[in-house]
């Protein structure tokens, strides 16, 4: 597990205090708003529409029970007894008084979490794949590298005012589950021909305004090279990226502006002259790191109950099909406790459920929690014979819904109902989507399909991914909808097209639903995703069924 | 970022309170209100500039953050504000349920019939 160490809690007690002192100042005068906006922001504080709302960092998605636990406590203790899962592996809680939040992230503070580095211009949390350390097809854990990343860029003296905030996304299998293609560097492990391991390099992807895909700058990467090479990039972006413009100031406008080989030669040339230095990482520290990751002692093992129980119960067998994945570890599985109920608020979670998934971790995950960037929360090293036992607690909940990867699984920003930048409202849209196609036979039958929402341009609803996005605008005052398709934020990564004209509030899901009928009556057979017929078949079918010929 | 109200028959003023964070509206007597209800109803022109001055002075005594004017229609019984967003404000949280009362509406909703 991520090893708080001491550097850490000194450290974090340290800012907690400071920033006490400052609330102090804040509330008694001697601080003006615009003194203090920057200093809140700094501890992860910001005010949105209905109230101040904090971010607190859960580096790399992955917790401990004791953590989830501090959490429950926190949306107990100082807010409305809730707290929000977000897309960057990150929890929001809506409604702290600025008065507490000192004591609040005292509290946090002793489960050691913190919420530095959530806000600013700065290295963000580094997000990781979520079934890392579990899942069967993974090369290699990806988090002893993201911890080394978080390590290295805790208030880097030389990162910390970047042009622009700067994030950081690693994944260690194959799969992408981690959309590291569309983050300003997306690290991606391989091994080479040797066997060796090292990482693929990807610079200069982004959502937001300007959405880019990352380009490859490095096939492949020694493990030990990491840091060195990703300071060399963060330098050449320090120097060039654009401080007079906030919209061009983020590296992929760099890289975009530059041309990817033109950077890729500032960045190798960087590297030459630090890649021996201080950064390099050598194999023992690597495993020091490593070891505190330790996988949970697994002993591979038939399961002999599971087959048995789902035959018999077809709401289990359903779950199981659709929420667990295999485990590296035979008769394990890796368990996603979806956070997307039909009708519900996609990412929220309230503090007995957090409680509640922390006493299963404990009882059937070895304490190990993840949080996905597709705001739900994994189980991720569970008996198959616990399976059946997992899942009724689950339902019991309000946590068992079977649709892990499927239609109603959207992802979706707070929008209207809570953010100050917002165009439109989000949440509602997803939870129309949901209840529309609630019937899991529906579901089933349709796939694998991303949907996601955002608010507002800034697209922390990743709606430039998905296969259909959605994008609220606001239009003569009223709520409008973009429609796009074709997105994706796996190893295929790309950018969805805007399909046409958007849609009221009222006729948003319906359009969706024709996109859907669309797809399934066009494509090849129940094998092909709605993606890989977008990508067949393009845009024209969709257009037709949307707006009609001529 | 939202253009402060400029035109419309009637104004309220509003913004959040600086020690919670909560959205309050301008009263007639110069304090802050959770209820809109309660707020004070100021048509364009001086009183409005003399009220946005007196905000901007609330915000620099640390009562508010941020104060601004906001369209109201009075067509029905109680003020409401034009805008989607301030009417959300006004309606003092999220338009969808939240927290253990949205668990409690899905769980009802889950429940079987008749059971
Ligand atoms: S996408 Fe826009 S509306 Fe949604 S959370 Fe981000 S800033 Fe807010």
């Amino acid at each position: 597990m991520y090893r708080y160490d001491e550097f850490d809690a000194a450290f974090v007690h340290e800012r907690v205090e400071q920033f006490r002192g400052q609330v102090v100042r804040r509330l008694s005068g001697e601080l003006t708003e615009e003194q203090f906006r920057p200093l809140r922001l700094m501890n992860g504080v910001y005010l949105q529409l209905h109230a101040y709302m904090l971010r607190v960092a859960i580096p790399y998605g992955t917790l401990n029970s004791g953590q989830m636990r501090g959490l429950a406590h926190v949306a107990r203790t100082y807010d409305r007894g809730y707290g929000h899962f977000t897309t960057r592996q990150n929890v929001q809680f809506n409604w702290p008084a600025l008065k507490d939040i000192p004591d609040l992230l005292d509290d946090l503070a002793k489960v050691e979490m913190h919420a530095i580095q959530t806000s600013g211009n700065c290295i963000r949390n580094v997000t990781a794949d979520h079934f890392a350390g579990a899942a069967a097809d993974e090369i290699v854990d990806p988090r002893p590298y993201a911890e080394i990343l978080r390590q290295w860029s805790s208030l880097h003296p030389e990162f910390s005012f970047l042009p622009r905030k700067f994030k950081i996304a690693v994944t260690g299998a194959p799969r992408d589950r981690a959309a590291t293609q569309v983050h300003d560097i997306g690290i991606h492990a391989v091994r080479g021909d040797d066997g060796r391991l090292g990482f693929s390099i990807y610079v200069g992807g982004g959502l937001g305004r300007t959405p880019m895909i990352a380009h490859r700058i490095r096939d492949f990467l020694p493990a030990e090279h990491l840091l060195s090479y990703v300071e060399a990039i963060l330098r050449v972006y320090n120097l060039f990226g654009r401080r007079d413009n906030k919209y061009k100031a983020r590296i992929k406008i760099l890289v975009h502006e530059t041309g990817a080989d033109e950077i890729r030669r500032q960045v190798e040339a960087e590297w030459e002259r630090i890649r021996d230095g201080v950064l390099s990482l050598p194999a023992d520290e690597i495993r020091r790191i490593e070891a505190y990751f330790a996988p949970p002692p697994l002993e591979p093992q038939a399961s002999d109950g599971l087959a048995g129980a789902r035959a018999k119960d077809p709401v289990l067998d359903l779950w199981v099909d659709q929420n667990t994945v295999a485990h590296r570890v035979a008769g394990h599985a890796v368990a996603t406790i979806s956070l997307k109920p039909v009708g519900g608020t996609p990412g929220d979670a309230t503090a007995d459920q957090m409680d509640a998934v922390a006493a299963l971790a404990d009882r059937y995950s070895h304490g190990e929690i993840r949080v996905s960037h597709e705001q739900n929360l994994i189980l991720p090293h569970v008996r198959e014979d616990d399976l059946p036992e997992l899942h009724a607690a689950l339902a019991d909940l309000g946590l068992a819904t079977p649709n892990a990867g499927l239609i109603t699984d959207s992802i979706c920003c707070p929008g209207l109902d809570y953010c100050a930048l917002a165009n439109a409202r989000s949440i509602p849209i997803a939870q129309e989507i949901s209840e529309r196609f609630a019937e899991p036979a529906r579901q089933r039958e349709i796939g694998d399909l991303k949907i996601k929402i955002s608010g507002c341009i800034n697209a922390c609803g990743h709606h430039h991914v998905g296969n259909i996005g959605i994008l609220g605008v606001e239009k003569k005052g009223e709520e409008f909808y973009q429609l796009l398709l074709g997105g994706s934020g796996d190893e295929t990564a790309s950018i969805g097209d805007i399909i046409g004209r958007g849609f009221a509030g009222d006729e948003i899901v319906g359009a969706v639903e024709t996109v859907v009928d669309t797809y399934l009556e066009h494509r090849s057979g129940p094998d092909e995703t709605f993606l890989a017929a977008y990508r067949r078949l393009g845009q024209e079918p969709f257009k037709e069924a949307l707006y009609g010929g001529g | 970022m939202f253009k402060e109200a400029k035109d419309g028959p009637v104004k309220a003023i509003t913004a959040n309170r600086l020690g919670d964070g909560l959205v309050v509206f301008l009263t007639e007597n110069g304090a802050w209100t959770r209820n809109l209800a309660e707020a004070r109803l100021i048509a364009d022109g001086e009183a409005l500039e003399e009220a946005l001055v007196y905000g901007r002075a609330q915000h620099d005594a640390r009562v508010v953050i941020d104060p601004y004017a906001i369209d109201v229609t009075t067509d029905g019984e109680d003020p409401q504000p034009i805008r989607l967003r301030e009417r959300i404000r006004a309606d003092l949280g999220p338009t969808v349920a939240y927290g253990d009362a949205e668990r409690a509406a899905l769980a009802a909703r889950a429940a079987p019939k008749g059971g």
